[in-house]
Formats: C-alpha cells, structure tokens, sequence
C-alpha cells in the first residue's frame, strides 16, 4: 500500500506531514512520559524484526499467491500504540530511503495510511478493547483478523481519497474505491491471520510481550490526569471564542455546497415553501431565533455575526454538558473512581 | 538470490556508495536532504498536462550522477516497481480522458495519454532523487540531518538502531526460511501451519537481542541517545550547492528548457 511521490500532490502531501507530525508528537511525548530506557532499543530491534518478517512470504491457501505480516497491529500488540507507531515511521523511513518503497513526498502519507490506523485505530482502540480482561488465544485471533482488516479498509480508502484529491487519476471515486477495498479485504485477511498466528505462539511462549493496556492504565492511575474536566472545558470555550467570534468574520459569502446545488438547479439559493405546516414552522423559528442569519434583527454589522457564532457557542456546549448529566455519564465516572 | 539476500546485497552497496570520499559525498547532509525535499516537491507541482516542462528536471538526477560517479543503468532498474505502481493507477487516464490534443503524425496523442506520461517521469525524477541521497549519504549523516531539523532525539536513535540491527535480522530471517525450505522442498512460501512458529520464534529471537543490545549500550555509557560522530560544519561549498540547486530547481519549475532553446534556435 506504500503510496509513491508521483500518487501525490504536494498540497495533499504537506497536509498529511502535518497530521502524521503531530500524530507523532503526541507518541514521542507519550513514550517519553513511560520513561523506560530499556523501550528504545526495543523498538528499535523490533523495527528491524517487521523489516525483516515482511520480508518472508507465507503461502495462502488454495492459492499460487503469498502474503506477508501487517507490521502496524504486531509491533503495537507488543510494544503497545504510542511506541509501536514511532517504530513504524522509522521502519517507513528506511523502506522509502533504502528500497524506495513509498516515497520521500509521500511518507506523511504512508505513515497515515499504514502507520496511524494500525496503531492507533487497530491497536489503540480495538486490540485494548478486546484484551481489556486479559488476553486468550480466541480473543488474539479475534483482534489481530478485524484490526488488520479494518485498518487496511481504512488504509485504501485513504489512498483512494489522497490520490483523487490530488487530481491524479481520472478514476471517479466510485470506481477506484470498487477496486481498492475488494482487494485490500482480501490482504487483510490473509494479514491478520498471520498476525494472530504470530501473536498466539507468543502469547503461549511469552504471555507478559503481549500489551494489554493493562500498564498504561497503572502508570495513569498513578498520577492525576493532567487534563481535568476544568481544562478541556476552558480550552473549549476559548476555542469557541476565537473560532465563533474573530474567524466567523472571515466565513465566506459564497453559498455553501448545497445552496449552490438548488441555485444551479432552480436559480435562487433558497426553496420557497408553501402550506399551513411550512408557516407554523415558520413563525416558531422566527420566535425562538435570537440571531437570525447569524446577524443583530434588522442590523449586519460585524458584532452581531461575531455574537452569533459566541452564542451557538455556548448554546452547544451548555446543550452537550446537559445530555453528558441526563444520561448520568459524568456520574458514571465518579462512582467507578470511589469503587476504586 | 533469494529476495532477503538481494535486500542484504542492496543495503551493502549503498552503504559502500555512500562511505566514498566523493565530491557529492562531501557536501553536508542537510544541503543534499534539503534538496531533495525541495526538488521532488517542485518535480511533483507540475500540472499533469505538462509534460515538456517536467523533462527539464532531468538535470538535477543527471548532474548528481555525472558528479558523484553513480551508475545511470542501476539506478534505471531501480525504477522499475515504481513505474509499474504508478502506471497501474495512470492506466485509468487513457481510457477516461480522450480529448485529442495534438497529432504525432497518424497518431492521436490524448490528455490522458499526456497525464500518464507525466505521471510516469514525476514517478521516475522522485525516485531517482530519493535514491541518489542515499547513494551519496549515509544513513547516520542524515540522522544527524533530521536531528538539526529538530526531529525528535528518540525518534532519530531508533531510525539508527532499526538500520543497524536490520541486516542482522535479515540474514537471521534468511538462515530461518532456508531451513524451513530444505525441510520442505518444492514449497512455495510457508505453509500457513508453520506461520506463526517461524516467525514467532524470529520476534522471540529479535526480542532477546533487544535486551541483550541495552545491556551492551549501557556498557558502553548509553543515556538515550547515540553520539553521532561525524559532525559537519555546514562550509560554503554546501552552502552554495543548497542555494545554488534551490534557484536552479524553482527556475527549471517556471521556465521550459526545452521551448527556450526552441525559441533561442528559430
């Protein structure tokens, strides 16, 4: 699936440097707070196991064709997401730089596309999920088969996606998605269930390799989380603040994907409705709407689309704070920290 | 040669193309990685339908190749699984966009046909590029290259252990399948019974070596982070190849070599 530079823009490239760097940051910052010296040379021989395993190819049965592990499920099971998607990135590296699988434009892709979902997305979410009550061999083969299945699904629909918006293929994306997922369904398979046959003879030969989750919810527990409920609830509102109030300036006046369709079709950006039901509707909006078309009634200016953004806002965070109590999930929390 | 030991063979070869005490090789590594970055990121803007300007990008990969003494026919086979990469998603264009946009001779040459040809030399300049800065520099010189772009030192350290230990596992991995294919003659690949033993048994192996490399680095006064031993100062010859390459790659983007000289002829 290694994308090569000429699959890519480079505004598309750039933009998912970006997005692998700051998945990045965030994994350095974590394996850094582990503080484990023994991890890096760690990672580093298991970067060097993948390279290698990748290189053996396993027979698929009933067919003339082979197959080979999926890197990104493997080395998180073990080394857990954080340590297991940096050692991905420099196993990436040295495919692109050495064997000129991927290329050099096109490694914040790569990394997205095999690194990110394997890790974070197979590992992260689904394999702790699954292996939440401690592991058995049912339950490894379990989540290695969907992991390595799902992130490869999500892996060609990224590349699908990455190269049609960098206008380099005719291929609607209809069609080339018809012929990326079929196949990369097939590959996940065959991947996983090498994946779970690895894991399996470890986890019978060496049960403590396997992660579990079990040590990053320890060493959390140890020390208070440093985002509190406080936090995230200021850095939303000042989120809000800014977005709501200095960049809705900046919205554009042009209509949006939708308006533009009616206007194409109909030649006003707006559907004239008619009936008692539509003019019931009608007047209950224009009661209950403080701001309508994000403005002061009677008065654009400036403040009052600046006002609107602040309110919806606030509207949405006071609405959202209110749902988390109904159904108790901020309780919820509570109670399983006095269990504990 | 099986594929582990031409991957083995490979690596050997780059590793003694870049340890030469060439003109190229001389330049520091974050001139040429600059460059690099800089030239595949220009070669990769151009519009599909332009394949006339994108031939002037040539210079770059040639020149590299002329100064440094590396072989043009290696580094052509090289592109091989590249072009059949790019050209298995460009096939698509032919048939898609049929808008005749000029003649060659009988020959209707169509826009598809143009954005495939683009696709294919964009493919062929990155790879070469990417290829010739590993040719030229060593893996432990571009580490130290992203270490002074700030890439984290953690990062940096395992991108060298990975590289240092994958030609010991690789030749580990080699010895495994070769007995595995002396046991089982006439077998294509690994019997799916045997998956997880053989590699598993490789990840067990890889593991103990891991500890065993820790132990061995503290030894030596490990606290984190390797010690690169070339430190380069960045001299005025690399200054004025990363200026120099920088203008020449922006000018060969916006200026058509190949129209100018035709219009310097008529």
């Amino acid at each position: 699936m290694h994308m090569a530079d000429a699959l890519v823009a480079p505004a598309v490239a750039g933009t998912m440097y970006a997005c692998s760097a700051a998945a990045a940051g965030w994994a350095v910052k974590k394996v850094q707070e582990e503080d484990d010296p023994k991890k890096v040379p760690l990672m580093g021989v298991m970067g060097a196991f993948v390279f290698a395993g990748q290189m053996i190819n396993f027979t698929i049965p009933g067919t003339g064709s082979s197959g080979h592990l999926c890197g990104g499920m493997l080395v998180s099971a073990v080394l857990g997401p954080f340590a297991g998607f940096l050692t991905m990135i420099g196993v990436l590296l040295i495919q692109c730089l050495l064997f000129a699988d991927g290329g050099l434009l096109a490694l914040g892709c790569n990394i997205w596309n095999m690194a990110f979902y394997g890790c974070f997305i197979g590992a992260g979410l689904l394999w702790r999920r699954i292996m939440k009550n401690g592991p058995d061999k049912k339950k490894i083969t379990y989540a290695s088969v969907i992991g390595c299945i799902l992130t490869l699904q999500l892996g060609a629909l990224s590349v699908t996606a990455e190269t049609l918006a960098s206008g380099i293929t005719e291929l609607p994306f209809a069609v080339f998605a018809a012929a990326m997922q079929p196949i990369h369904l097939v590959i996940g398979l065959v991947e996983g269930l090498i994946t779970a046959a690895v894991l399996c003879f470890l986890y019978e030969a060496r049960p403590e390799l396997i992660w579990t989750g079990d040590s990053g919810k320890s060493a959390a527990g140890a020390k208070k989380p440093k985002l509190s409920f406080r936090k995230v609830l200021l850095a939303l509102t000042g989120a809000f603040i800014l977005i709501g109030g200095a960049l809705s300036l900046a919205a554009s006046a042009n209509p949006d994907g939708l308006e533009w369709s009616i206007q194409k079709i109909t030649g006003s950006a707006e559907l004239a409705a008619s009936g008692p039901v539509h003019a019931a509707a009608g007047r209950i909006q224009s009661l209950t709407s403080l701001l309508p078309d994000y403005s002061i009634p009677d008065r654009e200016t400036m403040l009052g689309t600046s006002l609107s953004g602040i309110f919806g806002g606030l509207a949405v965070i006071v609405l959202c704070i209110a749902v988390c109590y109904l159904f108790g999930l901020f309780r919820k929390k509570g109670r399983h920290e006095q269990n504990q | 040669m099986s594929r582990i030991n031409e991957a083995v063979h490979e690596i050997h070869h780059l590793d003694a193309m870049a340890s030469r005490e060439g003109r190229i090789n001389r330049i520091h590594p974050l001139s040429k990685l600059l460059v690099t970055v800089w030239y595949i990121t220009f070669t990769m803007s151009f519009p599909v339908y332009e394949p006339g300007g994108i031939f002037g990008m040539i210079l770059y990969p040639a020149v590299t190749m002329r100064a440094g003494g590396i072989s043009a026919v290696r580094s052509i086979r090289k592109l091989k699984p590249v072009l059949l990469l790019v050209c298995a998603v460009g096939i698509a264009n032919p048939f898609f966009d049929r808008a005749v946009l000029f003649r060659a001779g009988p020959l209707p040459v169509t826009g598809g046909m143009i954005s495939m040809a683009t696709l294919m030399l964009k493919g062929a300049f990155a790879v070469l590029a990417s290829y010739l800065l590993i040719l030229t520099t060593s893996m432990e010189s571009i580490c130290y290259a992203l270490r002074l772009l700030h890439v984290p030192k953690i990062m940096v350290t395992m991108v060298l252990l990975i590289y240092r230990y994958v030609i010991v596992l690789l030749k580990e991995a080699e010895r495994i399948s070769q007995a595995y294919s002396m046991r089982a003659p006439d077998q294509k690949g690994i019997h799916y019974r045997a998956w997880g033993t053989l590699l598993g048994q490789l990840m067990l192996r890889s593991i103990d070596r891991a500890q065993t490399v820790y132990e061995s680095m503290l030894l030596r006064g490990f606290d984190g982070s390797f010690r690169l031993s070339k430190k380069q100062k960045m001299d005025r010859r690399s200054a004025v190849y990363l200026a120099g390459w920088l203008g020449i790659v922006v000018l060969l983007r916006y200026v058509s070599v190949f129209k100018l000289a035709g219009s310097l002829l008529e």
